[in-house]
């Protein structure tokens, strides 16, 4: 559907799902844009930077065929403190929904699932040292 | 607020699928959850609840989960554990019941009633009557002398595992025992429930109290190397696999006068079975159903507990090994997301326990 959708994705973190224990399953969110509000996302000089979510409390912005991910202050107060980011290696091709990282709090793992199709050029390496900035800074620095 | 919620419930959900009281759980109707005496209060603090093992508790308040753990290590916290019911004994038979339930833990009460009619039908003298009380832990360094300054018992002549009645902060009554389960020095105190909401009011009145839940309960427990009934042991464990033959009283091995003797006795001296071992790595936490794998990759066991330790700033976890693999210092590999990071078997407790044992 979407032409040339975003060719790379520079992952920082991503979305809230809980996976921990059998009984945990992804359930729709009350808020937050269905999927297709993302794949009308175009490339293009004119496009202005605009930060779009996804059902799972994801959200993306792209600028230059490059998209960059987070997730929304609703999903960080809900996970509580993030003490560890789980983020692929620079040069992962990923798919629209695959799940390629995680977050950890104390209690539970919530998987990271990407909003685009693309190749990361770039994580968050702040991300390793300090994991709390997901909670402090979830749409800029975290 | 409304979503936080409806997360924070599914965040109960999942506590619920590892009830640590087996007996009086997932029986009930999923809407028709049980309350303690502490309810109310656990709202009005700011408490957010959830489904835990049948019962309305709450995972935490205001502080965050970390923030909840650290304070009890460093101060002291007021947990409400009255889903923990308690029992009265009564008769001259009431030790030969207790004698004849599992060891150590005897929390349920079903198969108490059905032993104690057994025992009746045979002529014994014995009956039970669940009291009508709450059940308060108070945990930390600070938490004897913040109840020192409520009770009139000199509580240095209390030490671990002791028990006594008294008045406390003008509550009479009370049973106060030195225990707990999060590895720190602590009472937990059995109050008749009419008053339980007047205890916890007077010993949050110090600055050194704060409120905490199941999750940091959790983490609590897990540092002191102490196991969640459901996860850690069931009923498919023993004491010798789940490394826990100390509580098997020395008069009581020798005349095999338990429930599972002719299976646990023998394995006391054989080297046969699995072991439950504690786990320490970096990266990714480990968490319950993580394979444990040896350093050449065959899968050995599983991962019971885990969790990254507030304390530590390591994973910590806990999970059954075959004998031959539970010495600590032992490297080996867990999986996580598909992928191998290295383990180390490691003593337990994770945290140094500072329970008040006189010398």
């Amino acid at each position: 559907m979407a032409l040339r959708a975003v060719r790379s994705v520079r992952a920082a973190v991503g979305s809230l799902c809980a996976i921990s224990a059998p009984s945990a399953g992804c359930s729709p969110r009350p808020w937050g844009l269905r999927a297709g509000a993302v794949r009308a996302l175009r490339t293009g000089p004119a496009l202005l930077s605009v930060r779009k979510f996804t059902e799972k409390h994801e959200w993306v912005k792209t600028e230059n065929s490059v998209g960059t991910v987070g997730i929304s202050n609703f999903a960080q107060e809900a996970l509580g403190d993030v003490v560890y980011c789980s983020l692929p290696e620079v040069g992962t091709k990923l798919n629209k929904q695959e799940e390629f990282g995680a977050l950890e709090s104390v209690k539970a793992a919530s998987e990271l699932y990407s909003p685009l199709s693309g190749k990361v050029t770039e994580i968050n390496k702040a991300l390793a040292e300090n994991p709390g900035l997901v909670n402090k800074s979830c749409y800029e620095d975290g | 607020m409304q979503r936080a919620g409806s997360v924070v419930s599914r965040l109960g959900s999942r506590l619920q699928a590892l009830p640590s009281a087996p007996c009086r759980s997932l029986s009930c109707a999923q809407d028709v959850l049980h309350r303690t005496p502490l309810y109310d209060f656990h709202l009005a603090h700011g408490g957010k609840m959830v489904a835990f093992a049948g019962w309305s508790l709450p995972v935490q308040y205001r502080d965050t989960h970390v923030n909840s753990h650290l304070h009890t290590r460093q101060h002291c916290s007021l947990f409400d554990v009255s889903h923990m019911l308690q029992t009265k004994i009564f008769g001259c038979d009431r030790v030969k019941l207790m004698e004849s339930l599992v060891v150590g833990d005897i929390a349920e009460l079903k198969p108490n009633q059905d032993k104690v009619r057994e025992l009746q039908n045979k002529g014994s003298d014995v009956a039970l009557e669940v009291m009508d009380n709450a059940l308060l832990a108070l945990q930390g360094p600070t938490a004897a002398q913040v109840l020192q300054a409520g009770v009139a018992d000199d509580l240095r002549k209390l030490p671990f595992m002791t028990s006594a009645v008294m008045e406390v902060f003008g509550v009479s009554g009370c049973r106060v025992t030195r225990c707990g389960y999060t590895g720190e020095d602590g009472v937990e105190i059995s109050v008749p429930a009419a008053e339980a909401i007047r205890l916890a009011a007077a010993l949050l009145k110090n600055p050194e109290v704060k409120l905490a839940g199941l999750a940091a309960r959790d983490s609590l427990r897990l540092e002191a190397g102490l196991c969640l009934y459901g996860n850690d042991i069931d009923e498919h464990t023993t004491p010798v696999e789940g490394s826990l033959s100390w509580t098997l009283g020395k008069r009581r091995r020798a005349a095999m006068d338990f429930p599972g003797a002719s299976v646990i006795v023998p394995q006391l001296k054989s080297k046969a079975q699995r072991r439950r071992v504690g786990l320490t790595c970096d990266g990714a936490p480990v968490r319950a159903q993580s394979p444990i794998l040896s350093p050449e990759g065959t899968v050995i066991g599983a991962v019971t507990s885990g969790c990254p330790s507030p304390c530590l700033k390591k994973n910590v976890a806990m999970g059954y090994v075959p004998y031959e693999y539970s010495r600590p210092g032992t490297p080996l590999l867990v999986e996580v997301r598909r992928k191998q990071q290295p383990a180390v078997v490691s003593k337990m407790p994770f945290v140094p326990t500072n329970y008040y044992i006189l010398k």
